[in-house]
């Protein structure tokens, strides 16, 4: 149990340091930013205990939100995305993530984009609608939702690619 | 009891589920309002530690284009000390310490630079130990940048002029028509100005300075020009486009306003004096 603790906690601190001091200053097209921290949710291992996941995610997303200065819109949004992870797991990879030890790295690619993209996306979503936090600006809110997305799955899904171990 | 205890431990997850969910919403709320103490800022040791850090080597590649804009500031400021109709020999001593001592302007530097959220939201170098508080005017040599908000000890965050709740008093400065300063949300260059009647004549061009009716800023502060205007939809007032003189996406060394009347000020607009 140890150097799994260590590792997630270097994970944790190494995704907050990427985001806030890298990904905010990043400004494609202007305005869009990778939200990359949401990779130590989806990452986080899918055994795990869930309450403790479930702090562990607005911890992060609550310090996010204090480098950025959001109040408790990231904090929302991991927390949200942290809760319905085993429901989008279940449908992304079938019931049988549950009884052996899937890794995002062994997956299939169509699987493991399915889970990026639904869990990137509800987050994103909700993270715009906290921060605008005016419903006549939905269509801002969706505009974001969706360049931010597709930026922030870009980023991740190459970063899964980069630092995975080929077993195969 | 037992029931009771057997939900809790069966449903802990969602209880705690929405807890969390419930926190992060009181947070969200409390930093869309103006002026409420807010936990979660970046104003303490730890964000404006490493952001102080990180500024301290990124600001090495901004050096080039601060030191033009002090060279420029000096020439403007020369330019008023030297064409001055009484020499400054002739200015005589005044003896007291309160005679026109209306504002104190203290330097400091931004440390976190933020223009492409809705909600953008500066970091500071000063805090309290330098005396800041809360609805300081902060500006530069080009123009305003906005307010302070939250302080911490070395550390104050300040609401950006690009901010959905940043409203700061601004008028012509060729009549005295004055209006609200406010931001749509979507070019970091240009803030709207609403509130300017329909009787106003407006000109493309034309400068936008602060008013002086907010103890905020001094009156005169630059603002921008005027890119664009139309009626509003109810055809009295006029929706303005407003081009800033500051290029909000350099940011460097600012300056915060202490106005030293404002609690005389805010006594005597006070509704029930």
């Amino acid at each position: 149990m140890g150097p799994t603790i260590f590792w997630n906690s270097v994970r944790f601190i190494i995704a907050v340091l990427a985001q806030v001091l890298i990904c905010n200053h990043i400004n494609f097209l202007g305005y869009i930013d990778p939200l990359v921290y949401i990779y130590f949710i989806l990452l986080f291992p899918f055994n795990a205990n869930r309450s403790l996941f479930l702090v562990l995610a607005f911890l992060l997303g609550l310090t996010v939100d204090m480098f950025s200065d959001t109040g408790g819109a990231h904090a929302f949004a991991s927390v949200i995305i942290a809760y319905i992870r085993p429901f989008v797991l279940r449908f992304a990879f079938g019931i049988s993530y549950e009884h052996q030890s899937v890794k995002l790295e062994n997956t299939a690619f169509g699987q493991r984009m399915v889970y990026v993209v639904i869990l990137t996306f509800i987050h994103h979503f909700f993270f715009f609608l906290l921060e605008i936090f005016n419903i006549s600006n939905i269509l801002i809110i969706l505009r974001n939702t969706l360049f931010f997305s597709i930026f922030t799955i870009l980023i991740t899904t190459l970063s899964i690619f980069l630092f995975s171990r080929k077993n195969s | 009891m037992q029931q009771i205890i057997n939900f809790l431990r069966k449903n802990r997850n969602f209880i705690l589920f929405v807890l969390l969910l419930l926190i992060s919403l009181a947070f969200t709320i409390q930093s869309h309002s103006y002026h409420r103490s807010k936990f979660i800022n970046s104003a303490n040791w730890l964000s404006g530690g490493i952001y102080e850090k990180t500024n301290s080597i990124s600001s090495y590649f901004t050096l080039e284009s601060e030191n033009k804009r002090l060279v420029e500031e000096n020439r403007r400021l020369k330019m008023l000390l030297h064409n001055r109709k009484d020499s400054i020999d002739a200015i005589t001593f005044i003896d007291s310490t309160s005679f026109a001592t209306n504002y104190l302007f203290r330097s400091a530097k931004i440390i976190k630079n933020s223009y492409a959220r809705r909600n953008n939201v500066l970091l500071i170098n000063i805090g309290t130990s330098d005396s800041i508080a809360t609805d300081m005017g902060v500006i530069n040599s080009s123009g305003i940048i906005g307010v302070v908000d939250e302080v911490g000890s070395s550390h104050a965050t300040v609401i950006s002029v690009l901010n959905s709740i940043s409203k700061i008093n601004a008028q012509l400065k060729n009549t005295n028509h004055f209006g609200t300063l406010s931001w749509d949300g979507n070019n970091p260059n240009i803030v709207q100005l609403e509130d300017i009647e329909k009787i106003v004549q407006l000109k493309e061009n034309d400068t936008i300075i602060t008013g002086g009716n907010s103890t905020l800023f001094p009156k005169g502060i630059m603002i921008g020009t005027i890119k664009d205007f139309t009626l509003n939809t109810s055809k009295n007032l006029y929706d303005i486009n407003v081009q800033l003189f500051n290029d909000m996406t350099n940011l460097e060394h600012v300056f915060v306003i202490e106005n030293l009347h404002r609690e005389e000020i805010d006594n005597l607009l006070a509704p029930n004096n």
